[in-house]
């Protein structure tokens, strides 16, 4: 994970739930290189054509809620989007990024500063989302020790890997 | 059980336990045991990262359940794939409790009825409506399933311990004022965002007079609140149901009387008219009879899911149900939440009475709930359901209309064609 993640913004409203993300009908679908191509059919229909391998993804309030569907994250992650920002996350979508090794972040009040295209930049140690055009920047509280060192590591199947190799390994005098 | 001192909360007790610890508080991280692990098809996406973990075995194959409920039997070939994955995989690992089709059952209906989890345990699922498990007075929590790969491996997982909020409800349910009534006039109040990241913990009189069906409803939709688990202590009523089927020990604990909660909702429910959501989002939540004057037509009826179609739902449905004709032009689906109810039903008489009246009964699964498998709905249908979800594109067509209903209305709406109150039916 960089410190500093800069990329082109797409903005997505409040409650955006996971239906809207990929909806019900691409659930048996799980390689992530098919998802991508349905991503936010609902809520953004342009998106899967037009987005970009380090863009950005900014929304409102709750982005995420609904179903506990891994399918969503993993197909922005296909994408090649390098962070999620929203003014709040649905638990279970917000757990699945992290875990994926996608940074979410929390930032109150990020939606309004930005604007369909606008570059953003994020700092992860700084703890701030600025937008490029206008300078405008917010700050949100670093994440959890725990939780950095999952994206550190690239996602829970690392850490889980590096954990069991360890614990496999014969102690030595 | 209103304090606001420094005991601990129901959720922080069990949590506490997992982990190990003496106490814990909300905010802090802990690397809870797991007392059981539920899968359904979602759980196809575990097994790839289970071996690139280089897991080998899975920690306790007593403590896991494999249910498939959302396509059954397979009705795409994606979904045939999926199925092969964790039969291959449940095979591979030595797991022997498999729910297959024709045993088969909504994951959480299966978790409940054969006792996979009891009074304090830590539970956790590959579907967001894992919540109904904390009727059981445990924490039983959604997760993705590159975590539920983790929790295989290790037996364990992380959690946030999440602040509580306490909704305290006293009154009496009126005659056709249900559960389900009642938990959409809590997430009228408390919103699709007023739980996200916390527990909710339901007490109050009117509580420990419900029945576990009707608990299992108002845990299943704290999802819809955000809430991480939802959750009612353990009582005798929970022992009742327990006692005869828990596959595991229990460790019941309770609040402490000065439990430190986030927040209280007080609701009573003395007068309370039953209600509807509307569309496009679960907490749109109108009085019923309100909505009904306006004489909304339906295109399709669902009586299903995990939030309403057991037994006693069905029951409840067929009461209203005789006597009367599904209307012209409406589609009606009936679909029990385990194969255990269909076999109920099938004794009672009750699919006679559904197909009778023109329904269609089918087996049990997730059916039309979630979008992706039958029962889906043309752009601008209208749909009454007793699930528990509207958002834009959930049963189908993006602009198609969901209204979410008690099983006794969803049945009045199918006879008068229109989103109704039963209790204006004779």
């Amino acid at each position: 994970m960089r410190d500093v993640i800069e990329g082109r913004v797409w903005t997505l409203g409040g409650d955006v739930d996971t239906d809207q993300i990929i909806s019900g009908k691409y659930l048996t679908i799980i390689d992530p290189e098919e998802l991508k191509k349905h991503v936010f059919e609902i809520a953004l229909p342009e998106f899967a054509e037009a987005a970009r391998p380090g863009d950005i993804v900014i929304a409102g309030e709750n982005l995420g809620c609904g179903s506990s569907r891994e399918h969503a994250p993993a197909a922005l992650k296909a994408i090649g989007v390098t962070a999620i920002v929203a003014d709040s996350f649905a638990r279970i979508f917000f757990r699945n990024s992290i875990n994926l090794g996608l940074p979410a972040i929390e930032v109150r009040g990020v939606r309004e500063l930005f604007e369909q295209g606008d570059t953003a930049r994020i700092s992860m140690s700084g703890g701030t989302v600025t937008n490029v055009r206008t300078g405008k920047s917010v700050h949100f509280p670093p994440l959890p020790a725990h939780l950095l060192e999952l994206l550190e590591v690239g996602g829970l199947v690392e850490k889980v890997r590096l954990e069991l190799a360890h614990s496999e390994t014969p102690a030595t005098a | 059980m209103t304090g606001n001192g420094h005991g601990a909360t129901l959720a922080e007790k069990i949590l506490a336990r997992a982990s190990g610890l003496e106490k814990v508080v909300p905010g802090q991280i802990v690397d809870g045991r797991v007392d059981l692990a539920m899968m359904h098809e979602q759980g196809a996406q575990t097994v790839g990262p289970f071996h690139e973990m280089g897991a080998k075995k899975v920690w306790d194959p007593d403590r896991v359940v494999i249910a498939i409920d959302h396509w059954v039997p397979a009705s795409t070939e994606g979904a045939a794939v999926l199925h092969r994955i964790l039969r291959k995989f449940a095979e591979e690992q030595h797991l022997p409790h498999f729910y297959d089709v024709g045993r088969h059952g909504i994951c959480h209906q299966i978790l409940a009825e054969d006792g996979w989890v009891v009074q304090g345990d830590l539970a956790v699922g590959t579907d967001s409506h894992t919540n109904m498990l904390g009727a059981m007075g445990a924490v039983a929590a959604g997760i993705g399933p590159t975590e539920m790969a983790a929790v295989l491996a290790l037996g364990r997982i992380w959690l946030k311990v999440p602040p509580t909020v306490h909704v305290r409800v006293r009154g009496t349910l009126g005659p056709g004022v249900t559960a389900k009534d009642l938990v959409l006039r809590v997430l009228g109040e408390i919103k699709t965002t007023g739980a996200t990241y916390k527990a909710v913990e339901f007490s109050g009189p009117t509580i420990e007079r419900l029945s576990m069906p009707e608990r299992f409803t108002l845990c299943n939709m704290t999802t819809e609140m955000g809430a991480k688990c939802g959750m009612i202590a353990p009582d005798a009523t929970t022992a009742d149901f327990l006692r005869p089927i828990a596959k595991h020990a229990a460790h019941p604990v309770h609040a402490d009387a000065d439990a430190q909660y986030e927040r209280l909702v007080e609701i009573d429910v003395d007068g309370m008219p039953p209600m509807v959501a509307c569309p496009y989002s679960p907490d749109n939540v109108r009085p019923l009879p309100e909505v009904a004057r306006e004489h909304i037509k339906v295109d399709q009826v669902f009586l299903g899911s995990c939030t309403n179609a057991r037994i006693e739902d069905l029951r409840e449905g067929a009461a209203v149900l005789r006597g009367h004709k599904v209307a012209p032009g409406v589609r009606f689906i009936v679909s029990p939440a385990s194969t255990k109810i269909y076999q109920q039903a099938l004794d009672e008489g009750l699919i006679k009475e559904y197909t009778e009246a023109g329904a269609v009964f089918t087996n049990s699964s997730c059916s039309a709930c979630f979008g992706g498998n039958m029962g889906i709905l043309a752009p601008d249908e209208v749909c009454a359901s007793s699930s528990n979800r509207n958002f834009p594109g959930r049963m189908g067509a993006k602009n198609a209309r969901i209204y979410l209903l008690s099983p006794a209305a969803t049945v009045a709406s199918a006879i008068l064609g229109e989103v109704a109150d039963h209790r204006s039916l004779n």
